[in-house]
């Protein structure tokens, strides 16, 4: 095995200069493992499936004939007599955020060769995952069945709401739903030492996918829920 | 941290045993590359016959029984879907991405070859998927390869109940086989290079198809938005695209969306695609020009900016295809603008080839006949495009035959003319053997001087105004009556075109068994890939050890040298004068 040795690849040198020596080099670009850099190429192109979503929504938001519903009222939930609106998606971004926090003490555990820390907080992350997607399917089940929101109509108001709403939340779902399973796998072979050969740098990896997936819901929560 | 450089771990590298492994389920780049070009040339004859189909109708109108309207406008959809997206982006990323790439910079394969053999794979899928559309009940869908909406979702439009819907859930597998691959291409070109492979030292292929696979990433994601949106409008019944309508007499229950940002979404995704398709052939050509000229490319530095400097302006131009849609006046005159502005690089990229050929040895092989031939025809295609995009010359051509001549002969026949020239130019590495050359120059100039009496005379029907995608024209006042005998000539000469392409296929598979042995380098080529120690390369590409690159991919007919070329892994000696160092001397 061999290490980068090449006298003019100096990684070391801050800013614009060590970023111009990064990209003259021969054999890298960038000081990381190829699936790494793979994963931040996948994220920028995944980010402007994302962008175009959510331009497309406000697109059709403005389009729309009919009157826009009011967000915090459709998600607003009563609870113990008390009218609480956008309280379960409150919740469930406070969630999330806080699983990107396990997430981040998982890699930073990875790092330092504790695998056991490693596993319990990538569970916990992938815990915190399942219980977002599972707030995420009562919330569906409550604008279908109780609501009557449909892709196609909503008593509400404009139609695009309800396509939106489902289309939007449905694809970030699944991304969410993704997460959840590939961290499932990454803590199980975290856990049976599989890793200790290659590195873990797999945990960084998923810890990218799953920051960006809670960044992209921190966008969905403001273009979507809040405006 | 410094991490292990994974190309040098041969150990990793298991060679596939088994028929099975070897060549069906392999993931060897080159096994990958060549199924990825067979599966695309075999859709390709498949829009070629359409094509031809659609020119028996517009020839010789009310002859053919069996091309009613319905057929026509699927032979027109399918035809343009299948050659932009199915034949040529697989083609130029999805083969000759995958062959060269590893070659070209020195690397053993792809890095995540198995992610690599699931992108044909799904490819090969969403193929089928396309193709099957023509066994559905009512046909492929007869939108026109724009699928814009309303229309594309209607009853009326053909293939409007399976059709559109096997389309676009085509288009959705084939972009998530593009990103497996373009992840893989990126990856490996920006950091699978070999000692001395600087960026500023790849051979301007694998600058092509780099920026052309982040424009892929970039692009594709808008037509797989769109056809998920379009898909529910179908399906679901959403109104995203879909305004309240009127159709045959009865109101639809849609309400509300518009038609005009699937309009966006298309041409954000469309335009970068042309220089998706555009990029890699701008690559290739150099590359043969400089071999067959023996003589360095023409402001190496200047072609890489060009190419990049495409790539982003590309991305703040695709509202030029809309200037009939309406659009605030503002808008038009800031697309115009950027428009003309692509203008510059690609005019930098004309000359600076020109200019490879000025003075040089030029060897008139049969690749280079075709790369010549390229120049001819982006130039033309290239100076129709500065008419339509300025809005006021754009308004009375669009959907005329103006603008069907103009995409052809810049991004149809052009990258169709390059990957003619790379076929012809990498066949002997690819094979071990020589094609024919005197079929391949017959090909050549069939196809060449078919391009011109197909495409030429269609800009005459431009400015007559025969409207593009018509079934027939009818007794149309302000078209003269030669039209249509212009149309027939075309006709016959799209025909021979078509037929000559046999030659081709032909010369191909003849060669593999009969060409004579091609042996190392039989152009002489600098770059890497013609340096493996096996022709054809075998797996892992470099036996035992990677190869070191010394300087840049065009040190052609340098003086004092001892051949008239020499490979980029040849160590710069003292004796050779300073045209190869181009400020990257060995550190």
């Amino acid at each position: 095995m061999t290490l980068q040795t090449d006298k003019s690849t100096d990684y070391t040198q801050p800013g614009v200069a060590g970023m111009v020596s990064d990209w003259s080099s021969d054999r890298q670009a960038f000081d990381m493992p190829w699936g790494k850099l793979m994963m931040w190429i996948f994220l920028l192109s995944d980010t402007f499936i994302f962008s175009v979503f959510l331009t497309g929504y406000m697109n059709v938001r403005l389009s729309a004939t009919d009157s826009w519903p009011l967000t915090s009222e459709v998600f607003a939930l009563e609870i113990a007599g008390t009218h609480m609106p956008l309280v379960l998606i409150a919740i469930m971004t406070f969630i999330l955020i806080t699983s990107s926090g396990t997430m981040a003490m998982a890699v930073n555990y990875a790092y330092r060769g504790d695998k056991r820390k490693t596993f319990l907080l990538m569970a916990a992350t992938a815990a915190l995952g399942a219980s977002f997607v599972g707030m995420q399917a009562f919330e569906w089940t409550k604008l279908i069945v109780e609501e009557g929101v449909r892709p196609w109509s909503n008593p509400m108001g404009a139609a695009q709401f309800g396509s939106t709403f489902f289309m939007i939340t449905g694809f970030h779902g699944l991304h969410v739903t993704a997460g959840v399973i590939y961290l499932s796998i990454v803590a199980r072979k975290v856990g049976r030492g599989d890793y200790d050969r290659k590195g873990y740098v797999i945990v960084e990896i998923a810890g990218l996918y799953w920051h960006f997936v809670d960044l992209v819901w921190v966008f969905i929560f403001a273009f979507f829920y809040l405006w | 941290m410094q991490h292990v450089a994974i190309a040098d771990q041969i150990d990793e590298m298991h060679d596939p045993q088994s028929f099975v492994t070897k060549y069906i389920w392999s993931q060897d780049h080159k096994v990958i590359a060549i199924q990825y070009s067979l599966t695309a040339i075999f859709v390709g004859l498949v829009a070629l016959v359409l094509s031809g189909l659609m020119r028996l109708q517009l020839g010789f109108p009310d002859t053919f029984d069996f091309i009613d309207p319905t057929a026509y406008l699927q032979f027109v959809t399918m035809h343009g879907m299948i050659m932009v997206i199915y034949l040529l982006t697989a083609l130029l990323l999805g083969g000759f991405g995958n062959y060269m790439i590893p070659l070209m910079i020195g690397a053993r394969d792809m890095v995540f070859p198995y992610l690599n053999m699931l992108s044909y794979w799904m490819y090969l899928l969403s193929v089928l998927v396309l193709l099957s559309s023509f066994f559905a009940p009512g046909g492929p869908t007869g939108a026109g390869w724009t699928l814009y909406p309303p229309q594309a979702i209607l009853q009326g439009t053909p293939g409007y109940d399976w059709g559109i819907i096997l389309m676009l859930a085509s288009l959705a597998i084939f972009i998530i086989a593009f990103t497996m691959g373009g992840l893989n291409y990126v990856t490996t070109v920006l950091q699978a290079r070999t000692h001395g492979m600087t960026l500023m030292r790849m051979p301007l292929t694998i600058w092509g198809i780099f920026t052309a696979t982040i424009l892929g990433l970039l692009a594709f994601p808008a037509l797989l938005v769109s056809a998920i949106m379009m898909m529910l409008d179908k399906v679901l019944g959403t109104s995203f695209f879909m305004p309240a309508l009127v159709s045959l007499g009865e109101s639809l229950d849609y309400t509300g969306g518009s038609p005009v940002l699937f309009q966006h979404l298309f041409w954000f995704f469309g335009h970068p695609e042309v220089y998706i398709v555009a990029l890699p052939a701008f690559g290739m050509v150099s590359d043969v020009l400089a071999t067959h000229a023996r003589k360095n490319i023409f402001g190496y530095r200047m072609m890489v900016w060009a190419i990049v400097a495409i790539g982003g302006l590309s991305f703040i131009v695709w509202a030029h295809h809309m200037y009939v849609s309406g659009m605030h006046p503002a808008f038009g005159f800031f697309f115009a603008t950027t428009t003309l502005i692509i203008a510059i690089p690609t005019a930098i990229k004309v000359y600076n080839w020109v200019l490879t050929l000025w003075q040089g040895n030029i060897h008139l092989t049969v690749p280079m006949l075709f790369a010549i031939g390229f120049i001819f025809t982006f130039t033309h295609g290239g100076l129709t495009g500065l008419f339509l995009g300025n809005v006021v010359i754009d308004l009375p051509l669009s959907d005329t035959y103006f603008v069907v001549a103009h995409f052809h002969m810049v991004m149809g026949v052009s990258p169709v003319m390059v990957l003619f020239a790379a076929i012809y130019h990498w066949y002997p590495l690819i094979s071990g053997r020589m094609f024919n050359v005197t079929l391949g120059k017959a090909h050549f100039w069939f196809t060449f001087l078919g391009t011109y009496a197909i495409y030429l005379p269609m800009h005459y029907l431009g400015f007559l105004g025969v409207p593009r995608r018509y079934f027939a024209m009818g007794s149309t006042d302000f078209i003269p009556e030669s039209a249509q005998s212009l149309n027939a000539s075309i006709t016959i000469s799209a025909l021979i075109v078509g037929v000559s392409q046999l030659l081709f296929l032909y010369n191909i598979f003849w060669s593999l068994r009969h060409g004579k042995q091609a042996g190392h380098n039989p152009w002489g080529a600098t770059s890497l890939e013609w340096q493996t120690p096996d022709v054809p390369p075998h797996h892992g590409n470099w036996g035992a050890e990677l190869p070191r690159v010394y300087r840049w991919a065009y040190d052609y007919s340098v003086p004092g040298a001892e051949h008239d070329f020499i490979p980029q892994n040849h160590p710069v000696t003292d004796t050779e004068g300073t045209a190869g160092d181009h400020g990257e001397s060995e550190k």
